[in-house]
């Protein structure tokens, strides 16, 4: 199989959708050189700036822009430079994009796929790192997704651009250069389906994005003190694969759910809530959580480090849903 | 236009009386710009409305029945009833949507133009807005970005004088709204908003220059409503005296002198079409408050093209 760093996947994904289909359109600030980490380079000398469309720093027009565009019968990307601006185009992707839909009786639909990048990396301060994703999942009407690998984040943008919804498609910035295995083809990966990346026994860790490598990586040390730990990479936060999640906490009983984004209000709240409530009696701990404190990204490179939960920190979370006594007896 | 009247006071009437509810805004007094803007462009091209938007949609030829279904919440509406007076959607007439956040239906209709150009083939949108969305910012970025794509666009601008219940001067001290528009260098007119020919007239020429590809237009409709800002709104914050001037240049008795003084219409012809106006939106509205509200199952349904997995 061949091996891709995610960027590379990403403008893959990208180059394939705009020969497929001419109803794809991208349209982005400064994307015609390729963004700030070259997502996009070279789409504007095969595809022309009719279909790679540089945009003024209006994130509110653009989003509209796309919105209104979809609505029509085209299916736009737009890249939002950083996740942060987001913030910029909330009444759009908010009121409008995942509304029109139900608002108008099933009249229009939004296929209309929107790639954010972000995450707390090589301090770009509190304005350029954020993880707003629990904003968007708590929206009716939005799909959200964030890959952990090149492949998944191929797979994905192809099927979020295929989709009829709008699509919130996560990026981590500190997962770029990071190569790893994609099939030949252009198959999508489907919406709404997590993926058990390490298969354990004793205590199931669900995580997306960037955190699925870092609890990997737990799992790796907790097997040397015998504890069998099962990850998985939930890809979609909504909808979310709740059946593989709740089937997974069955098994292992114990539930860790880890990521970057503040802990409070979090999607792992949500997902604590849903596991707790259907699968109650089969757990012998809490479900716990592993998040950011509450606090804004910081600068400093020694402080940012602190802000990101790390290894130590999920390892930690595990190691305690074990040395709790179980809450009912056994079997 | 007397469509339109007739609609939206029998729309009144149903809500004084409790068969609608929420939050309604007339465009009594206003028929003039949807019905000379509708009237100048062609049945494929793609409208935009705001939250007072009846008129809009009837002057596109929505169906009245269908469209009063849906101010009434009943499943046989436009939008199943999901939508109501503020999220009209009559897209079998090219009437793509209408919105509820001011200022936010100014981006939809860029998109619309977006594809309209992608298309080819002489296509335009056009979108209504009011005097209020001109001091968001979503509207400026709007007026860059279709001036600087050269997007087949008419902005179409309803200054009825007042945002909600503030005059416009205690909003701005831009006396003329379409000065934005030149800031943008983009071709713009000042019409009267209640003379149904001069906004035909303006829009036309507007929809000619995006149909040629040379971009987007601004018109500007001096206007005012006779109702207020929504239905219970008294209105207290103008003047009675200022009501009675604009009611003096009621649109719709306006184009009727206009007629009768053309010896196009007799005073007969005058009763007999605001009879058949009133007689159809009666019978639409019988017709629409018969129908079934939308049922339990109708709640969870078109949030996605797919049952949500979660």
């Amino acid at each position: 199989m061949p091996e891709l760093r995610s960027i590379d996947a990403i403008r893959d994904a990208l180059r394939s959708e705009l020969a497929r289909d001419p109803r794809v359109v991208l349209l982005g600030e400064d994307i015609t050189v390729g963004g700030p980490f070259g997502a996009t380079k070279g789409l504007v000398d095969e595809f022309g700036e009719a279909r790679v469309r540089n945009t003024p720093i209006s994130e509110a027009a653009v989003m509209g822009l796309a919105v209104g565009a979809a609505a029509t019968g085209m299916r736009p990307v737009v890249e939002v430079m950083f996740m942060d601006f987001i913030t910029l185009a909330m009444d759009q992707l908010v009121n409008h994009a995942a509304k029109l839909r139900y608002m108008t009786g099933g009249q229009l639909r939004v296929p209309l796929t929107i790639r954010v990048q972000g995450g707390a990396a090589a301090s770009f301060g509190a304005h350029h790192s954020q993880s707003l994703e629990a904003w968007l999942t708590h929206v009716p009407g939005l799909k959200v997704v964030a890959p952990a690998t090149p492949a998944d984040a191929r797979g994905l943008l192809i099927a979020a651009i295929r989709d009829d919804d709008p699509v919130i498609f996560i990026e981590h910035r500190a997962l770029y250069w990071t190569r790893g295995p994609v099939p030949d083809g252009h198959d999508p990966v489907p919406i709404g389906r997590a993926k058990i990346v390490r298969r354990g026994a004793d205590v199931t860790v669900i995580s997306y994005s960037r955190m699925v490598g870092i609890a990997l990586e737990a799992a790796t040390r907790l097997a040397d003190e015998g504890l069998d730990v099962e990850v998985i990479d939930l890809r979609s936060l909504a909808p979310l694969d709740i059946d593989t999640l709740i089937d997974s906490a069955r098994r292992t009983r114990r539930v860790v759910v880890a990521h970057e984004a503040v802990q409070h209000g979090g999607v792992g709240a949500e997902i604590a809530a849903r596991i707790q409530a259907e699968a109650f009696g089969e757990l012998d701990a809490p479900v716990l959580r592993v998040g950011a404190p509450f606090v804004p990204v910081p600068f400093s490179p020694e402080l940012e480090r602190r802000f990101v939960p790390d290894a130590d920190d999920i390892a930690g979370a595990v190691r305690s849903t074990v040395r709790r006594p179980s809450a009912v007896p056994a079997g | 236009m007397w469509l339109i009247r007739a609609f939206e006071e029998k729309v009144s009437e149903m809500y004084a009386r409790g068969a609608v509810r929420g939050l309604i805004h007339l465009g009594i007094g206003q028929e003039a710009v949807a019905v000379g803007a509708c009237f100048a462009l062609e049945p494929d091209d793609l409208v935009v409305g705001g939250h007072r938007s009846h008129g809009h949609a009837l002057a596109r030829g929505a169906d009245p029945e269908r469209l009063l279904a849906e101010i009434a919440g009943r499943a046989s509406g436009y939008c199943g009833g999901k939508g109501g007076s503020m999220h009209i959607a009559a897209t079998d007439v090219g009437f793509i949507t209408a919105t509820g956040v001011v200022g936010g239906n100014v981006a939809l209709a860029l998109g619309a133009s977006l594809t309209a150009m992608s298309r080819g083939g002489g296509q335009v949108a056009a979108v209504f807005f009011g005097d209020g969305a001109a001091q968001t910012g979503v509207f400026h970025e709007c007026l860059n970005l279709a001036s600087l794509w050269r997007l087949p666009l008419v902005f179409v601008c309803e200054n009825n004088g007042y945002a909600e219940f503030t005059p416009l001067s205690a909003h701005t001290v831009v006396a003329e709204l379409s000065a934005h528009a030149r800031t943008y260098a983009m071709p713009t007119r000042a019409v009267d908003g209640n003379d149904v020919l001069a906004v035909r007239d303006g829009v036309r020429a507007a929809a000619a220059l995006a149909r040629e590809g040379a971009g987007p237009s601004f018109v500007e409709c001096i206007t005012y409503r006779l109702r207020g800002h929504y239905e219970g709104d008294p209105a207290k914050y103008r003047e009675l005296a200022e009501l009675a001037e604009w009611k003096e240049k009621d649109p719709v008795r306006r184009y009727e002198a206009v007629l009768a003084e053309r010896g196009a219409l007799g005073g007969e012809d005058r009763a007999r079409i605001e009879r058949r106006a009133r007689d159809r939106v009666e019978t639409a509205a019988s017709a629409a408050l018969a129908a079934p509200f939308p049922g339990p199952a109708d709640l969870m349904t078109d949030v996605l093209s797919r049952p949500a997995g979660a």
